[in-house]
This record gives C-alpha cells, sequence and structure tokens, in this order.
C-alpha cells in the first residue's frame, strides 16, 4: 500500500536534517504503529507524507498503490486515497463542519473524475457515521472545531476519515489530549473503518492507544530512523522499560 | 429657481469645479422646500469647498474621481436580482429616477422626491438635508451637501408601523453619473428593511438620511454589484432616539472606487447601532469605510465590523471612529476593522479613533491586517479540497463576523449565498 525508502527530509528554513533515511512497507489492511521519543521526527514523517509546506526531501521516495506521493500537492494526496487525521485539528470559524466535510467529499470525487454525492445520501451517510461516533447535530452545525473539546475534535477527525474513506490513514498522536472515555470512542470508530483495503499507520508516544487498536506491527522511530520493528510486545516492552534500552541496544 | 447668484458664492480656488457641478442643479417648479434645502446644501459645499487630497478626511483616498467633472467610467449596469428571493416590495431607480408605481401599504407611505419637491410644504422637510447639515458638525463632509444640493431623485419613506416587508431599492443605469438622496423616517415604534442593490449610476452618489425614532427599528442591507468600472459614493447619516434599533450591512465584492461613510449620532438612551461591512477587491480596486459614532445618551450599544479581503493590488481603507460625549456613561462601543491580505501587493489603511469624555464605559477596538492561514489551508488541503476553493472558504470564514450582523438569517444567507457564488466565478 505505502512504501517509503530511504526518506530524507530536511527543513526547508533551517539546514536541519529530521528525517535521516527511513524506509516503511506496510501493506494493505495492516495497522502498523510508529513509537518514539520527543523529537525522532513522528509527526514530520506525517506531515512530508501529506504535503504539508515548509519540508524538503533530500532523497528517498514515497509510493502510495505505486503512485510517486511527494510530487503531489496536498489535495491530490487526499483524492489518492491518503489521510491524515491531526494531532491538532485546525479551527475554521464562519465555516460549518457540515459544509466543510460536503466540500471535501465532493472535491475529491471531482479530483477522481466522480460525480458528486447528492445533497440526501450525503446527509444520510454523515448522520449515520456522527452517530456512532456519538456527534450530535449541533456539532455538525457548529463551525469547524470551534469551541470543540479534545476529545471532540478528535472524534470529528475520525469522522472525516469515514466519510472521505481513504485507504491509508494516518493516525498523528490521535489520543493526545484524550481522557480514556474519549480515547475509546476514537479507538471504536478507528476499529470500525479496519478493512482489508485499508491500511493504517498510528503515531503514538504512549502503548495505552495500541491497547484500543490493536497493531499487527510495531516500529520504533529514532533520530529520524526506524531502528526496530516488532510484534505488538514491542509496545509493551517501552511502556515498561522506556525507550533507552532499545536505543542502547541499537546504538 | 433661487439659487444664490455666483457672485455671493465664497470664493476659494477649489471651488470652481464645485460651481461647475452647482451649475448643473436643475430647476423645480415653484420655490418649495426641496428648493430651498438644496441651495442651503449649496451654500455648505460653497462654504467648505470639495474634498482635496492634503484634506485629513481624504489621507488615504483621492477624492478626484468624485469631484472631476465628468466621470471617468461609463456603461450600463443591469439592475442586480441578489434579493430578487426575497419577498420584498421593489422600486427601481434607473438613471438616478424613480419609475414605475410606488408601493402603498398601511403604515408605509413612499414618495419620489421628484414629486414630493413639488408641494410647498412636507413631511420630510425637517429630516431632508438636516441630518446631513447636522453630520458636517466634527467632520465637514462636502461630497454629501453635494448629492444633497444636486439629487433629482430619491425616496422619501414615512414608516408608522414595523412593516414586515422589506423595502427592496432596485438601481440600473445606462451610464453616466447619478445622484440620489433618500430620507427615512421612522415613526416610533415602527420598523423597516430596505434591500439596496444595484448602481444608480457609473459614477453613483448616494445620501440616505435615517431619523430613528423611540422604540423603532432600522435594517439596511446592501450588495453593489460586481462591476469593475464604476465609482461610488455614499453616505448614511442616521439619527436615533431612546430604544432605537440601526442595523446597516454593505458587501462589496467588486468594483474600482468606493467611499462609504456613515455619520450615526444616538441621541436617546439604550439604543443600538450596528454597523458593518465586507468587501472583496481584487486588482485596481480601492475600498473606503469611513465612519463617525456618536454616543450622546446613556445605556447604548455600537458595533463597527469591516472585513477586507484584499488581492492583486488592491486596496482598502478604514477609518473609524467612537465619541462618547460626557454624559453618555455605560456606553459599550465596539469597532474592529480587519483586512485578509492575498499577496504582498494588496495594502490595507487603517484609523480606528475612540474619543471618550465619559467616565464609565466600555469601548474596544481593533485593527488586524493578516495574510492567509497556512495550517488552515493545509487542513482544508489535506482534506482533497483544491487550494483556491480552501482560499475562498477561509475568506468566507474571514468575513463571517461581519455576516453575522445580518439579524435577518434568511436576507443573510442570501447575501452568503451571493458572496458564495461571486468567489467561485472568480477562480
Amino acid at each position: 500500500m505505502l512504501n517509503i525508502k530511504d526518506l530524507h527530509v530536511s527543513l526547508e528554513e533551517e539546514d536541519k536534517e529530521i528525517l535521516k533515511g527511513l524506509s516503511l512497507e506496510l501493506e494493505a489492511g495492516k495497522v502498523h504503529a510508529i513509537m518514539g521519543p520527543n523529537g525522532s521526527g513522528k509527526s514530520t514523517l506525517s506531515y512530508v507524507l501529506s504535503g504539508k509546506d515548509g519540508y524538503e526531501v533530500t532523497g528517498g521516495s514515497a509510493q502510495l498503490d505505486g503512485q510517486d506521493l511527494l510530487d503531489m500537492d496536498p489535495e491530490e494526496r487526499a483524492a489518492a486515497g491518503l489521510f491524515l487525521a491531526f494531532q491538532y485539528p485546525v479551527e475554521i470559524p464562519g465555516v460549518g463542519n457540515m459544509t466543510f466535510l460536503r466540500t471535501a467529499v465532493n472535491a475529491q470525487r471531482k479530483l477522481r473524475g466522480e460525480d458528486e454525492m447528492s445533497a440526501g445520501d450525503f446527509l444520510k451517510a454523515v448522520r449515520e457515521k456522527a452517530k456512532s461516533l456519538k456527534i450530535d447535530a449541533d456539532m455538525l452545525k457548529r463551525p469547524v472545531n470551534v469551541g470543540f473539546s479534545g476529545g471532540e475534535k478528535k472524534r470529528n477527525e475520525i469522522l472525516q476519515m469515514a466519510m472521505l474513506g481513504p485507504k491509508m490513514c494516518i493516525l498523528d498522536e490521535t489520543d493526545s489530549g484524550l481522557d480514556v472515555d474519549a480515547m475509546k470512542l476514537v479507538a471504536e470508530g478507528v476499529n470500525a473503518l479496519r478493512s482489508p483495503d485499508r491500511t493504517f499507520l498510528v503515531i503514538t508516544h504512549y502503548q495505552r492507544l495500541l491497547d484500543h487498536i490493536k497493531p499487527d506491527v510495531v516500529h520504533i522511530m529514532a533520530d529520524g530512523k526506524i531502528i526496530k520493528s516488532g510484534g505488538p510486545e514491542l509496545a509493551l516492552e517501552v511502556e515498561n522499560n522506556g525507550y533507552a534500552d532499545i536505543l542502547g541496544e541499537v546504538a | 429657481m433661487v439659487f444664490p447668484p455666483k457672485s455671493t458664492v465664497k470664493s476659494k480656488a477649489k471651488m470652481d469645479l464645485t460651481s461647475a457641478a452647482l451649475d448643473q442643479v436643475p430647476t423645480f417648479d415653484g420655490a418649495g422646500w426641496a428648493d430651498k434645502a438644496r441651495a442651503a446644501a449649496r451654500d455648505r459645499v460653497a462654504a467648505m469647498g470639495l474634498p482635496v487630497g492634503r484634506d485629513e478626511y481624504w489621507k488615504y483616498t483621492d477624492p478626484t474621481v468624485f469631484t472631476d467633472t465628468d466621470p471617468r467610467f461609463d456603461g450600463a449596469v443591469a439592475a442586480s436580482d441578489v434579493f430578487a428571493g426575497a419577498d420584498a416590495l421593489t422600486v427601481t431607480i434607473v438613471d438616478g429616477a424613480v419609475t414605475g408605481d410606488l408601493p402603498q401599504i398601511d403604515g408605509l407611505d413612499i414618495q419620489s422626491l421628484a414629486d414630493a419637491a413639488t408641494a410647498d410644504i412636507h413631511w420630510a422637510q425637517d429630516t431632508f438635508g438636516v441630518l446631513e447639515a447636522a453630520g458636517q458638525t466634527n467632520v465637514e463632509r462636502p461630497l454629501a451637501a453635494m448629492t444633497t444640493a444636486l439629487a433629482q431623485d430619491g425616496l422619501m419613506i414615512q414608516v408608522t408601523a414595523d412593516i414586515p416587508q422589506p423595502l427592496r431599492i432596485v438601481y440600473a443605469t445606462a451610464g453616466g453619473q447619478a445622484n440620489v438622496h433618500h430620507v427615512v423616517k421612522l415613526a416610533p415604534g415602527a420598523g423597516l428593511t430596505i434591500l439596496e442593490e444595484g448602481l444608480a449610476g457609473a459614477r453613483a452618489a448616494t445620501n440616505m438620511e435615517v431619523a430613528v425614532a423611540d422604540g423603532a427599528r432600522f435594517d439596511h442591507l446592501r450588495v453593489v454589484p460586481v462591476v469593475a468600472q464604476r465609482d461610488l459614493n455614499t453616505h448614511i447619516f442616521a439619527r436615533l432616539e431612546a430604544d432605537a434599533t440601526f442595523r446597516s450591512f454593505t458587501l462589496t465584492p467588486g468594483g474600482a472606487m468606493t467611499r462609504n461613510e456613515a455619520v450615526i449620532d444616538i441621541l436617546g438612551d439604550n439604543a443600538t447601532a450596528h454597523i458593518a461591512g465586507a468587501c472583496l477587491g481584487d486588482g485596481d480596486f480601492h475600498h473606503d469605510d469611513t465612519v463617525f459614532v456618536t454616543h450622546d445618551a446613556v445605556d447604548c450599544e455600537s458595533r463597527q465590523v469591516f472585513k477586507k479581503v484584499l488581492r492583486n493590488g488592491a486596496k482598502g481603507i478604514f477609518q473609524g471612529k467612537i465619541l462618547v460625549r460626557p454624559d453618555a456613561q455605560k456606553t459599550d462601543g465596539y469597532q474592529i476593522s480587519q483586512s485578509l491580505l492575498l499577496d504582498d501587493d494588496s495594502q490595507f489603511l487603517a484609523k480606528p479613533e475612540l474619543e471618550i469624555y465619559a467616565d464609565d464605559v466600555a469601548c474596544s477596538h481593533g485593527s488586524t491586517s493578516g495574510a492567509i492561514d497556512e495550517d488552515a489551508l493545509f487542513y482544508l488541503r489535506s482534506r482533497g479540497v483544491p487550494h483556491a476553493t480552501a482560499v475562498d472558504l477561509l475568506t468566507l470564514s474571514f468575513m463571517a463576523e461581519a455576516i453575522e450582523e445580518i439579524a435577518d438569517p434568511d436576507l443573510a444567507d442570501i447575501v452568503l449565498a451571493h458572496l458564495e457564488q461571486t468567489l467561485s466565478a472568480r477562480q
């Protein structure tokens, strides 16, 4: 699904390399988790993959089903099936959540050369998906993320994911700022979307999210590279011993 | 025709043009009330002289496009139909002249100025030119006096009930200059919503004097059509008595030069005045909102909310003042003027002013200029929204606070839909 090869990325503003030859191969239908200490480049990876400005790719490649992602505009990557659930979803006053969702869904369809979704079908789909995420009509009407609690913002991200139906989902610290109940709700939303043709990359600091979203593979990232990969037990090892052991082991 | 002979006009170098313009003032049958008011207005212009670039009040906007003898643009502007869907009473004004039958319903008396002017006396005479003249007190506004002197037509509107249906004024023009002067007089407890759309002329000047009596309500919504080549200068003079409500919103989605002045005098306790505007500037676009709100009573509220989105060298101006007189305690004044600059070529100049002589007031003001929020732009694009559409959504987001000033949700929807349509058409 997503193949990242020897990816080197620097910050555009300063001459500082963040990703230093990162490689990852994510198969269809799998959930991969990336864990790593602060500053290891996890968020940079999610931004570079989704096309945020400010980063310079100095080497390597990232392909989504054979399509070269790094040459595409962010909206083209989205239409190609990539989705990033933001660590800090952005507030957009004055634009209704529903208007935003519909604009996004139809824009992607248009970019893919598909017909727009009818207003009726769209409404039905939103209501159904919103209900399972406990997002009420009021939250749908309110401006995007404005006045939303941390949990509401993250649920709203998952609602967008559900409506857009991407094949490659990146969750950037989706657990940050969530209490246990909110985390469960978000995890249920994600689990409901798991399917054989959809891949997840879950970026997190802590093992606790992985109790709810069970990963197939866990990667440990440090200093811009994947330094160790393994099964779910790797996440538990981090939880019990911290990163120090693994970092020491590799060094 | 009883205008003063030229020799009595105070001579000033910058007066030449005024004389030329005033010489074109049409004559009316008899020396009725309107002719007297026009002559007085003409004297005011003569005493003040026309505005020039070195005047403090015209620091940011070159007045010559309005004062040159000939308009720089010519060309027809068809009647617009933004509010066609609103269930409104419609009056059409073509090339500055009221046309067709005027609606007459209980509580709403509408006459054309051309008709009303032929009478010896008229109910409008205590308001026509009077609010404009009062509005010259703190700052000279010769263009307004010139419009009073020159306008051949307009609507004299007397309201004695709360009229649920809006009154829609549609302008159209074959080109050239047009001057229009409206008077709206609301009796205690009366109410009216006026919708204005279209353009009175390729160069248009409109005055609107609004007297809002105790407990009366006045709502005003104005949508200027997207015509690249046109110059517009408008003045609103409002006088509010106790418990009165005044709201005015203007959408300007295009055009060359605009100067919208509003002078609002709050004279009665517990009155509310909101004035707001949103504009979309592209290229050869200069939009100036100049507002002067005077609080002269207790417990009153005023809001000024202006948003400008500018690109390709467009220029936005805001001059806004809140004057709180010594007895205007418990005044709640708010003023915000903001611009969203979509490129480095565009410019926003703001002069927010507060002048407060009462000691128990809450007044706040803010003025900002900013570029598009890159994080929000990326967020939208990451959801598949193309760059241009994302910029439009953020434009709407930026303008939301001004559009929220429109009290009627259905009318707000109409304005919003028109704005969206204008935005998507210009991609």
